[in-house]
């Protein structure tokens, strides 16, 4: 008999249900639960593209570490899904646990003994005490939640206190839901051997943080930066982003005498009109901004193309999935990081925001609708399914009264009287940015025609080749412009640098302290650079220029930001070796420290004449 | 198209509106498009309605698609923004226009093949939305910029510039404006100014969304088998004139005819196009009998002109998500970011 797996406050718990069941509430529950006691906690919610009847899971990293990267193996499964029995069987590791609803017994074919089975009757327990259907499928979940606060010490007041918060209005919902939880606890404690080996403990490792997902986070972000009109079109995983904008908005954007909106949001009919919208509402002087992903991005081409060659303020967030096409929409991936730089025809490129976690989303809402004013173009946040759907504990947003809106060059009707000879695309500052006007400003200056079409200084059409290279040209002094102002990389290096280093940016930064750490152990020791951005910033390149090797990790197939950088950067390749992951499940610290330690154990080879006699 | 630049100089007794201005200050760029397109009487049309209106030209936002007729917000109100979008997609940037600055009017001009084909999806849905603003579809039935192919507009059976028959169905998107809710939608024909200009200025005056559909033959791209000024003719029989993109010069065509009466008006292209003015007692405020009207006189083969429908009492975009009344991009800081202490309040339900 394998030893059962001892562990406080680090480990794994999946849960596997069957969607449309209720219970991703109480999944969410368990993991807030660990939050509420200080214990650093990662749920990912692993869902079908589907409504009900199909397998879900809802994983959560308890790490009182701080380790939140996805960890691979499942040290407790709650096994609630009948038809999934034989892969959750399998996933977990030796010496770990298995939750069951022992009503029926676990096929004997499945059974390992290696793991403990432990079995609840949960719904021979649920017959007993409601009598209503659907009662009785809903608090199926609440009842494991009860079984496993007695299983794993979870505190009971955490856990009420939320039901109490949960329901609040609705009060007579309380009392049935805590009774599931108590029935769950009550069997647990009266015929379970409890604690379980691993369990939870009070600890004090998540300090003022909060824990919220990403695509709220950027909703956010935006009603504090001024976002006035919002245009989307409903896709996974981007959805919840508007929505978010929208209910919150409703709350606290209102004319406190009318009660009346400072707030537009529209869904179009298709993401051609969204982007459409927000480029029109920017052309007129409203920030804007639409939420979408893979497909919505590339059905937005021709109109990005727009906007960076008329120069328009727009703001996009690609919550990116897993591609190409369809591709796998509920599942997460860093895979349209090439197409949203040189979005549509002829010669074009963006600038990209790359957010870590939710207070980044936050903070680079704000900072995009500055930018996208500044440099008069589209900016795209590029965050993902896991970012942007799944609670992530990060330090709570800030906000300084002091700020304010960049609006960037807009020229009134004062500046317009002072300005001798205005031309819209006129590059008097040597930024590459011209100064522009919004319509209706003054009755005899300002006006001119915005077009897609190749146009000189003063917005004029003109089919002559010199003016339009030298348009062209002014917009690649822009692009030098967005590189000094794109947030700078985090960089992490000694005094003295490391002979190689790694990359990595947005959600594929969380496993990497872990796998750095593991892979010091080994004797391969790293300096590190998290980019924020694109167009990369000098420190990026000179971060590169000091390091022989430079590892460039991220979830896609093709290496695209390896490519982006190797572009732009003129990077010969061979020094930027990609560590890659794209089965559609976020990284974890496991497959990046495989491939390094791999890389260097591939370079360690003996040579031929040390092997041959 | 011409070549000679316009005079700045107004003559002294031109007459002026309620701001001082006279017509000559709502023009534009001089028009590169074919001389006697329907399109530039369209055009002149605008120009006459927004002065005769007092209009401050600079209040005005001109959008439009990609196509001949899209090119023409050029040609009128100079003092205007202008905003020449991608093919078809001039609703969703009037929209966030639109939505950004309630105060401005706004003039989007569109041809069929922008709006009934590239852009039917876009075009139906800003008329649900009802956008306040005035939405003119320049219509020739053909494709001018890419010379001379179908457009959904165009009617079944009719041929070609290369003598092809069109074998499809015609979309009336002043039938489907009506269905899907325009407040108000009215057709009219490029030569007609004594009832473009009126309609033209109730369109601007409307609250809501109006539709124009308006007939504006193509000149260019003419395929009468028997004409001495068809393309192809030119082509073959001038060997001084034989380049591929000669067009022939022709006047525009005008008309001018009583409600209720018909007018019989010879096209570009060698076919005859009745229109029937709506009687003076028409009565526009039923969708029911507009619609019965439209497909009452197709199936006589004419095109009924006039306000086809009109509802007085319009609501707006705005209206429907009950924006404020002041612009949004005239927010700033103090109307928009809920500031620190609210921030807190969030952080502390997330917790």
């Amino acid at each position: 008999m394998t030893v059962p797996i001892q562990a406080v406050n680090d480990f794994v718990i999946k849960f596997a249900n069957v969607n449309g069941s209720g219970s991703a509430s109480a999944n969410g529950m368990f993991a807030k639960a660990l939050f509420r006691m200080g214990i650093p906690c990662a749920p990912r919610n692993i869902f079908p593209s589907n409504i009900q009847g199909l397998p879900t899971w809802f994983e959560v990293r308890v790490s009182e570490a701080g380790h939140l990267g996805r960890r691979e193996g499942i040290d407790l499964m709650v096994a609630m899904n009948a038809e999934t029995y034989a892969d959750d069987v399998a996933e977990v590791r030796p010496g770990g646990f298995l939750l069951h609803d022992s009503t029926k017994p676990f096929p004997k074919a499945l059974k390992r003994d290696d793991i403990t089975f432990i079995g609840v009757p949960i719904a021979e327990l649920i017959l007993n005490e409601f009598a209503d259907p659907k009662q009785r499928q809903l608090f199926k979940n609440i009842v494991y939640v009860g079984a496993l606060a007695e299983l794993l010490q979870i505190e009971w007041d955490v856990l009420t206190g939320m039901l109490e918060e949960q329901f609040k209005g609705k009060e007579k919902l309380i009392g049935p839901n805590v009774r599931a939880l108590e029935i769950g606890r009550d069997y647990a404690r009266d015929y379970l051997e409890t604690p379980l080996p691993i369990r939870v403990r009070r600890c004090d490792g998540v300090g003022d943080s909060i824990l919220i997902d990403g695509n709220t986070a950027a909703a956010l972000g935006f009603l504090w930066g001024g976002a006035t009109v919002a245009a989307w079109y409903p896709i996974t995983p981007s959805t919840s982003l508007a929505e978010a904008f929208e209910q919150h908005a409703s709350k606290l954007r209102r004319d406190p005498g009318s009660d009346r909106h400072r707030f537009a949001v529209l869904q179009a009919e298709d993401e051609l009109s969204a982007i459409g919208m927000v480029i029109g509402a920017g052309w007129n002087g409203a920030r804007s901004f639409t939420a979408t992903s893979g497909p919505g991005l590339s059905l937005m081409q021709e109109f990005l193309g727009l906007a960076y060659f008329a120069e328009i303020p727009a703001v996009l967030v690609d919550v990116q999935r897993a591609g190409p096409s369809t591709g796998m929409p509920t599942r997460t991936q860093q895979s349209d990081l090439l197409l949203a730089a040189y979005a549509s025809h002829g010669d074009t490129k963006h600038v990209l925001l790359l957010p870590s976690t939710p207070k980044e989303c936050f903070d680079f809402a704000v900072e995009a609708l500055d930018l996208a004013e500044r440099l008069q173009t589209p900016i795209m946040i590029m965050t993902d399914l896991d970012l942007g759907m799944n609670d992530h504990i990060s330090p709570p947003f800030q906000w300084d009264d002091a700020r304010r809106y960049d609006r960037g060059k807009v020229l009134d009707a004062d500046g317009l009287e002072q300005v001798k000879d205005w031309g819209r695309y006129l590059d008097v500052d040597g930024d590459g940015i011209g100064w522009r006007t919004l319509p209706g400003t003054h009755p005899e200056k300002g006006s001119f025609f915005t077009r897609g079409t190749s146009r000189d200084e003063y917005a004029k059409y003109t089919e002559r080749g010199e003016i339009y290279q030298r348009n062209m040209e002014r917009l690649q002094k822009k692009w030098a412009t967005a590189a000094t102002l794109v947030p700078k990389a985090e960089i992490r290096e000694g005094a003295k640098s490391k002979p190689c280093g790694v990359i990595f940016y947005g959600t594929s930064a969380p496993p990497m302290p872990e796998a750095l750490a593991a892979l010091k152990q080994q004797g391969i020791d790293l300096d590190s650079m998290r980019v924020r951005g694109f167009p990369s910033g000098a420190e990026v390149y000179e971060f590169i220029e000091r390091h022989e090797l430079v590892f460039v990790v991220e979830q896609n197939r093709d290496g695209q930001l390896r490519s982006l950088l190797v572009i732009e950067g003129e990077i010969d390749p061979a020094r930027l070796v990609p560590v890659l992951h794209y089965d559609g499940m976020p990284l974890s610290a496991q497959v990046v420290e495989r491939q390094i330690a791999e890389h260097f154990a591939a370079m360690r080879k003996p040579r031929l004449s040390e092997v041959t006699p | 198209m011409t070549f000679v630049a316009k005079p700045k100089a107004h003559h002294p007794k031109l007459p002026r509106n309620e701001l001082g201005l006279t017509r000559r200050d709502y023009e534009g760029a001089v028009s590169t498009l074919c001389a006697g397109c329907g399109h530039d009487s369209v055009s002149a049309a605008i120009i006459q309605a927004c002065h005769e209106l007092s209009v401050p030209a600079h209040r005005v936002a001109k959008l439009s698609g990609i196509g001949c007729s899209s090119k023409t917000p050029t040609y009128f109100l100079g003092k205007s923004h202008g905003f020449n979008s991608v093919h078809g997609r001039m609703p969703s940037v009037a929209t966030g226009a639109n939505m950004a600055n309630r105060e401005l009017y706004y003039i989007g001009i569109s041809g069929d093949g922008d709006s009934a084909s590239i852009g039917l999806g876009q075009f139906a849905h800003i008329v649900r939305r009802r956008i306040n603003m005035t939405y003119v579809v320049d219509n020739n039935g053909t494709y001018g910029l890419t010379k001379g192919q179908f457009s959904a507009t165009n009617d079944k059976g009719s041929t070609s510039k290369k003598g092809v028959p069109n074998l499809y169905e015609p979309i009336d998107l002043a039938m489907m404006a009506i269905q899907i809710g325009a407040t108000f939608v009215a057709r009219s024909f490029s030569g007609d100014k004594e009832q473009l200009v009126p309609l033209l200025k109730a369109a601007l005056k409307h609250e809501g969304f109006a539709f124009l559909d308006v007939i504006s033959p193509c000149v260019a791209f003419n395929n009468h088998d028997g004409s001495t000024k068809s393309y192809e003719y030119v082509r073959g029989h001038s060997s001084a004139m034989a380049l591929a993109d000669l067009i022939p010069t022709r006047d525009a065509i005008e008309v001018d005819y009583a409600p209720g009466a018909a007018e019989d008006v010879a096209m570009p292209d060698g076919s005859t196009l009745r229109l029937r003015k709506l009687r003076e007692d028409y009565d526009p405020r039923s969708r029911v009998t507009a619609m019965d009207t439209l497909m009452r006189m197709n199936e006589k083969g004419e095109i009924v002109t006039g306000l086809l429908f009109l509802d007085d009492n319009p609501s707006d975009c705005h209206e429907i998500l009950a924006t404020v009344d002041e612009p949004l991009a005239s927010l700033g800081e103090a109307e928009l970011c809920p500031g620190s202490e609210r921030l807190e309040t969030i952080n502390a339900a997330f917790r």
